[in-house]
């Protein structure tokens, strides 16, 4: 395994840990203050992408579009909350579950109606189509690095919103004691909507940022919100810094262990028995992780106060 | 016998007459409807014994589902193309056991996780594990990987012979009929009792003396290899294995199924499992985007019954009042 | 007279909040051994922990002369050791008698019994009858639990804690909620159950637990600050200050 090839994973598994957190941060905010299970947070994820696809083509310039489709993301995200989340909030997780699975039906059937069945590729602009060159001469995709700067400026402007400022606050109290913030005055409604359109700006972020790379496709999100699961199963449901820990470590742990856990297994097997193994082994990688983490803290590892 | 008893009754009785007329007619169209539907309400009839009887839900039983047909798929793959011997055959015994034992075994190591944990927690975590096996699966390029698996041999019985498309639906429905039989049997004794105490009050039963942990990990595993069982049948059906059956979608509809049909009652998997079928036939019909009227009545049903799903699930009496 | 349980340094905190602050109780052989304290005292966490649903941070729990700190409450139940709930917690869905059946069979082994119908077992129904006759509710063994009012679901508490036969009953709040006569009917009925068995009581109705303790623990802020007989604690300026003075 040579040092050049590891970097660049590294760096492909920071990048995936960055996507995985903004789609994560939703869902565990979302949890931690309504008390809802949002599947749909999936379909917020492919619903930014082809937005932002449409806007790239529209308007032929990819940044331009993205910062468009945000806030339109986020208006998906508050109608979804107006109209099917809001009623929910009071029942039992089942009810949610179900929910929005159907959400996610209608939603991806939308897509299908709107978009078509094939996929939609997103262009890039050439100032960021090229590569990189990093500091020891090692190639990366330009566009990657844009995803992890563009990654961590939204995990810093997320902790920034949650710890410094007047809403972070409400959101925090809110988490921690809702009858209390809203015994304060606060119009708890309004703060359930930003904070579920907040989610959606996020997912749908996450969704365009991949899209260049991926394209735009109906089912693009189920896998990546059962990974966001994991993540924030593993980080303990509700704990943003432990949604920020956990994603950076699951994003790593299976793009390095896709890369070399073959190479990790010769050393103690024959090289066949390796080639045959490891494939299957890393693709379940993280979730064998995340079964050690619950065997020995079922909260997970930064789990959130008691309410 | 009660009210629900009755249904169960009537239902099975359907489904034992109707498709031998459609076979006779010619439709077989319906009659591969019929087989499907059957095959879903084991499945669902077993997710039912944990998620309505006991209180647990999953939504991860399409995994179960998937590993119960891939037990039939992979040893008849080697049987035809060479290769692990030790289960390259047709055997139905061999492979439905193997189908029944996998899926126990799954359920075993992995419920010993998920039961650690309570609501949401579970739901997510049952939800990743069978996400893991289908990733498993997708990896193995020898049995397809994404694009599945197609054998063409089924199970082989000693005096029925499955490619007969009656004989396959009169053993699936055989199947069903033990299956709700054993279920029934099981809710109504002791074991089935604390199961259903435990749903109801797992502190109350905490200090009676009941260890509600090990009651749920037995049901837990039951039902899974029940899925597993209809894996199995599915796996014989399709004679197309593919990771696509444990999509975790697929386990939303499993729930879909027992919820709507009635979750803790006999008969509710299967009209649920028939609802599904129905809905999913009239409306692709349809139109190609049968998907949207699906999830809308999904959505609208949650917000509009009284007390929400759960309350549907919690408020019902249990079987046998 | 000899302990059945002690309690010894306990100590349980959530967050920064300080439930349990080293506690220490004694329940002798027999008595009926009540627990009376403001709100927010710590009285449910000590149950708690006392039952095996929540564990201490320091200190230790002795039964019978066994340690059971960290016995989780399953394996609790076994030695005789039965709580009651403030909080109502029956199973709803299940009817009267099963409800008490429950209690009974887990007196009987295991349950992994798979093929058995239950409610074919006459034995174990006519045991539970003849514990809801014991508090007055036989005529209802076979309604929903979910149709009878508030304070027959407190009897029915008593009838399941009655039913798993302990020596030790933790009884939480039994008057919680109970309108005048219906307190007066459980007086009545812990007194015919008092001497049998050795009993905890929590219990905010101070003229139900004067009348019926035969000795009385004052907590406050987690911390026992008296102990004594009922005289004794009416006259104890601490307690008058800290607690009674308040009424």
């Amino acid at each position: 395994m040579d040092a050049s090839l590891l970097i660049i994973q590294t760096l492909n598994g920071v990048q995936l840990g960055l996507l995985l957190f903004l789609v994560a941060s939703g869902l565990t905010l979302v949890f931690g203050i309504l008390d809802f299970v949002n599947l749909a947070h999936a379909a917020l994820y492919m619903v930014g992408a082809f937005i932002c696809a449409s806007l790239t083509y529209a308007l032929g310039n990819f940044v331009l579009a993205v910062l468009l489709a945000l806030p339109l993301t986020a208006v998906v995200g508050l109608v979804v909350e107006r109209t099917v989340a809001r009623p929910l909030y009071s029942r039992g997780h089942l009810d949610q579950v179900l929910a929005t699975f159907g959400l996610i039906l209608v939603f991806e059937t939308l897509a299908h109606m709107i978009w078509g069945p094939a996929g939609m590729s997103v262009p890039l602009p050439d100032s960021l189509n090229g590569q990189t060159t990093l500091p020891g001469g090692i190639q990366i995709p330009t566009f990657r690095l844009v995803i992890i700067g563009a990654g961590l400026a939204a995990a810093g402007g997320l902790f920034w919103l949650v710890n410094y400022t007047r809403l972070g606050m409400l959101i925090r109290a809110g988490a921690s004691n809702r009858t209390m913030v809203s015994a304060l005055g606060i119009n708890i409604q309004l703060l359930f909507s930003l904070v579920f359109a907040l989610g959606a700006a996020l997912a749908g972020l996450a969704g365009m940022l991949i899209a260049p790379i991926t394209e735009a496709s109906i089912g693009m999100g189920h896998s990546i919100i059962i990974t966001a699961f994991v993540v924030i199963i593993v980080g303990g449901i509700g704990s943003m810094k432990g949604a920020f820990v956990a994603a950076i470590l699951i994003g790593l742990i299976d793009t390095l262990g896709r890369s070399f856990i073959d190479d990790l297994f010769k050393l103690v097997m024959s090289s066949e028995a390796a080639e045959n193994a490891a494939p299957a082994i890393s693709a379940m990688l993280i979730y064998i992780i995340m079964a050690a983490v619950l065997a020995f803290r079922p909260q997970g590892l930064f789990p959130p106060k008691v309410r | 016998m009660t009210r629900q008893d009755w249904i169960a009754v009537i239902m099975l009785a359907l489904l034992a007459v109707l498709p031998p007329l459609f076979i006779w007619t010619g439709q077989y169209f319906w009659m591969d409807l019929a087989t499907r539907l059957v095959i879903l309400a084991i499945a669902a009839s077993s997710l039912n014994l944990v998620l309505g009887f006991g209180g647990l839900v999953s939504f991860g039983h399409a995994a179960f589902v998937g590993l119960g047909a891939y037990a039939v798929g992979i040893p008849a793959y080697h049987w035809l193309y060479g290769g692990m011997d030790a289960i390259a055959v047709t055997n139905g015994f061999t492979q439905f056991g193997l189908a029944i034992g996998v899926t126990a075994f799954f359920a075993l190591i992995t419920g010993m996780i998920c039961l650690r944990t309570r609501g949401v927690y579970f739901i997510m975590i049952t939800m990743a594990f069978a996400q893991m096996i289908y990733y498993g699966i997708v990896s193995i390029e020898e049995y397809g990987g994404d694009d599945g698996l197609v054998i063409d041999t089924r199970s082989e019985f000693p005096l029925i012979d499955l490619d007969d498309p009656l004989q396959l639906y009169g053993l699936c429905w055989v199947s069903l009929l033990v299956v709700v039989l054993f279920v029934r049997m099981i809710v109504r004794s002791r074991f089935g009792m604390v199961l259903q105490g435990g749903k109801g009050n797992e502190e109350r039963m905490a200090t009676l003396g009941y260890n509600v942990y090990a009651y749920q990990l037995v049901a837990y595993v039951i039902s899974g290899a029940i899925c597993g069982y209809a894996g199995a049948l599915l796996g014989n059906f399709t004679t197309f294995i593919s990771p696509e059956m444990m999509d975790w979608t697929r386990s939303g509809e499993l729930m879909f199924m027992v919820i709507l049909g009635g979750a803790s009652t006999l008969a509710g998997p299967i009209i649920g499992a028939t609802m599904f079928i129905v809905l999913e036939e009239v409306l692709s019909s349809w139109t190609v985007y049968w998907h949207l009227p699906f999830g809308l009545f999904l959505i609208l049903v949650v917000l509009y019954i009284r007390g929400g799903l759960t309350g549907l699930l919690s408020g019902k009496k249990g079987e046998g009042e | 007279m000899t302990q059945i349980l002690r309690v010894d340094g306990l100590n349980k905190s959530f967050g920064g909040i300080t439930a349990t602050d080293n506690l220490t109780l004694g329940v002798e052989t027999g008595e009926l051994h009540a627990i009376i304290g403001p709100n927010g005292a710590g009285k449910t966490t000590l149950i708690g922990q006392l039952s095996g649903l929540q564990f201490p941070d320091t200190g230790r729990i002795t039964y019978k002369d066994r340690d059971i700190t960290r016995l989780p409450a399953y394996r609790r139940a076994p030695l005789g050791i039965a709580r009651s709930f403030q909080i109502t917690s029956l199973v709803m869905e299940m009817s009267v008698i099963d409800n008490v059946t429950l209690a009974l069979r887990a007196k009987q082994g295991h349950s992994f019994r798979f093929i058995r119908a239950v409610r074919k077992d006459k034995a174990l129904r006519d045991g539970a009858l003849a514990l809801l006759d014991r508090v007055g509710l036989a005529d209802k063994a076979d309604r929903p639990t979910v149709a009878l009012s508030h304070g027959e679901h407190r009897k029915m508490e008593i009838a399941i804690a009655l039913g798993a036969k302990a020596e030790l009953m933790l009884l939480d709040e039994p008057m919680a909620g109970l309108g005048a006569e219906e307190s007066v009917q459980m007086v009545e009925l812990l007194r015919s159950i008092k001497g049998r068995h050795s009993i905890l009581l929590i219990e905010h109705d101070m003229d139900a637990v004067f009348a019926l303790a035969d000795r009385i623990s004052v907590l406050v802020y987690g911390h026992i600050i008296a102990t004594g007989t009922p005289d004794e604690i009416r006259a104890n300026e601490a307690v008058q200050h800290a607690y009674l003075g308040e009424e």
